[in-house]
């Protein structure tokens, strides 16, 4: 397999846009992300789109009716929450091929006001939510925090302070869906959506879109002097677990990611200056630390606590604002978090840089389930 | 398919395939799972085809899972779908053949101070709604919709 390169990144402020469609919010990302590249689309050899609500109406296809139809391979991609994150591996995969010399991902969604998410919840044509629990998001991420209490003694408050982090992070990224703090008795005592997350620990839907350019060594060296490398593409599926047909288990395949990327990249959890994690919930949050070994098992609590994942601490995660504060629009989320990574790496993040940024770590989970891992270098 | 029962005449059907309601007096309503005869790993579910553990095909039997088990973890919902009623504990209970539940904790207060990890629960069934239908003589009649429940067990 050959090197890829990140050349070129684009993404528009994650929110709500009901007056544009699927194509277009991917093609305004596009064309950041050409802009960004100094390339124009007839140079794309591939573009790959991460869609999952309308996954069904060829939006790689109609982006390029938007920007530039030139006839090029274009397919589409959904793979749950890592819709995006899995497009990206799939313009990775086209440039390490060798296949291509220049691919580009696009991920996009259109929520709106799209409430609670789930599936599942019918049974032989009688609806089985709130009767025989709940498959909805929040309480299966609930319950996933519970389990880490159970195991750990985790507290509602140490959970409440991934919120509080987050928040406080988003107001620098000019590009999050919001951009306030929160105090960590305005998340306490929030609305209780599932325990033990309340509202504000609940990521927002909303619309939003992100691309990205891979290219190979010989194209790097021709358009830029800073390349980002993609140290490592890792893609896992959920192994069987005890309980995974009642309780989806978002650990076991994160574990299973983070010890292949490390192993690929030739790196650990020691070598990373910023993490973009899958902060869905804020209960997640805690359990990757954990499952990325960027803390000890049982220890995630201790380490928001000592504030050691806030910018300035040992390894600041979700510098961006996470899922919890710029929002969570399916499709986009995988490629957005590839561009904070990049945008770190170039020393390009403004007030919220973290200084020095030489390795990230974007992570992504699909319920049902898909983990990626991609590392990124300078 | 799951058998239908009947209670002071009137129609009764399971919410869910795995749900079992008893077809005469005596019996007692019980959730059927599948176990893999290969390698033992236990399922609930319908149409299995080969095993996830062990990944082999065609040995999958249907089992009785026991009506008690422990309490493993849960979330307390305050927020749903329009209609249905909150708050409610959903939870998920470990059963000894190795397969877990996914269900409403009832007859405990949704508070989590008053919740044990591992504490012994029992399922039991009641009426959740009603439907009307067309029998075989296109006469409609009343069906009754019941699902299982646990709750926490005392002895």
């Amino acid at each position: 397999m050959r090197d890829v390169y990140v050349l070129g990144v684009g993404m528009i402020k994650f929110g709500r846009y009901p007056d544009k469609d699927v194509p277009q919010l991917g093609a305004d990302a596009a064309l950041l992300a050409l802009k960004d590249a100094g390339l124009m689309v007839k140079d794309i050899e591939l573009l790959v789109c991460g869609n999952l609500f309308q996954s069904s109406s060829m939006n790689a296809q109609r982006i390029l009716q938007q920007i530039g139809q030139t006839g090029i391979p274009a397919l589409n991609v959904t793979n749950a929450c890592a819709t995006g994150s899995t497009a990206f591996r799939e313009a990775y995969v086209g440039v390490a091929s060798g296949m291509y010399d220049i691919t580009m991902c696009v991920g996009v969604e259109q929520m709106g006001k799209m409430g609670l998410l789930g599936g599942g919840a019918r049974s032989g044509g009688e609806s089985v939510e709130g009767v025989l629990g709940s498959g909805l998001m929040p309480a299966v991420f609930g319950q996933a925090g519970v389990e880490h209490i159970r195991k750990y003694g985790t507290t509602f408050e140490q959970f409440a302070k991934v919120s509080v982090k987050n928040h406080k992070h988003s107001v620098h990224n000019p590009l999050s869906q919001y951009q306030v703090e929160v105090s960590l008795d305005d998340v306490v005592k929030g609305r209780m959506v599932a325990y033990p997350n309340t509202l504000y620990m609940c990521c927002p839907t909303g619309d939003g879109a992100a691309a990205a350019i891979l290219v190979s060594a010989d194209k790097m060296k021709q358009f830029t002097t800073k390349p980002v490398k993609v140290a490592c593409s890792v893609l896992t599926s959920d192994p069987w677990t005890d309980r995974d047909l009642t309780m989806p288990d978002v650990n076991t395949l994160t574990r299973n990611a983070a010890k292949q990327a490390y192993e690929k990249a030739g790196l650990g959890p020691k070598d990373l200056d910023l993490v973009e994690l899958h902060d869905c919930f804020a209960t997640a949050e805690l359990l990757h630390y954990e499952n990325l070994g960027l803390c000890g098992e049982g220890e995630a609590g201790r380490m928001i606590d000592e504030g050691r994942t806030t910018i300035g601490g040992e390894i600041p995660v979700n510098a961006s604002g996470g899922l919890l504060s710029k929002g969570h629009p399916l499709g986009a989320t995988g490629v957005a978090n590839i561009y904070e990574v990049v945008t770190h790496l170039r020393g390009q993040a403004g007030a919220r840089q973290v200084e020095g940024a030489k390795v990230g770590m974007a992570h992504v989970i699909g319920l049902g389930s898909a983990c990626t891992i991609h590392i990124l270098t300078v | 398919m799951a058998a239908e029962g009947s209670s002071a005449g009137r129609k009764q059907r399971p919410i869910a395939d795995m749900l079992h309601l008893p077809s005469k007096p005596g019996e007692k309503a019980y959730l059927a799972g599948y176990r893999c005869t290969a390698c033992g790993a236990a399922y609930i579910g319908e149409g299995r085809i080969g095993c996830s553990k062990c990944t082999t095909a065609g040995k999958i039997e249907q089992i009785k899972l026991s009506d008690r088990g422990t309490l493993y973890v849960y979330s307390i919902v305050h927020q749903s779908a329009p209609g249905i009623p909150v708050p409610y504990i959903s939870a998920i209970v470990d059963l000894p053949e190795g397969v877990s539940i996914r269900c409403n904790l009832v007859d405990i207060e949704p508070d989590p101070a008053k919740i044990t990890f591992g504490m012994p629960v029992e399922m039991v069934t009641r009426k959740v709604r009603e439907r009307k239908e067309k029998n075989a003589e296109g006469v409609e009649e009343a069906v009754d919709i019941i699902a299982f429940f646990f709750r926490p067990s005392h002895n």
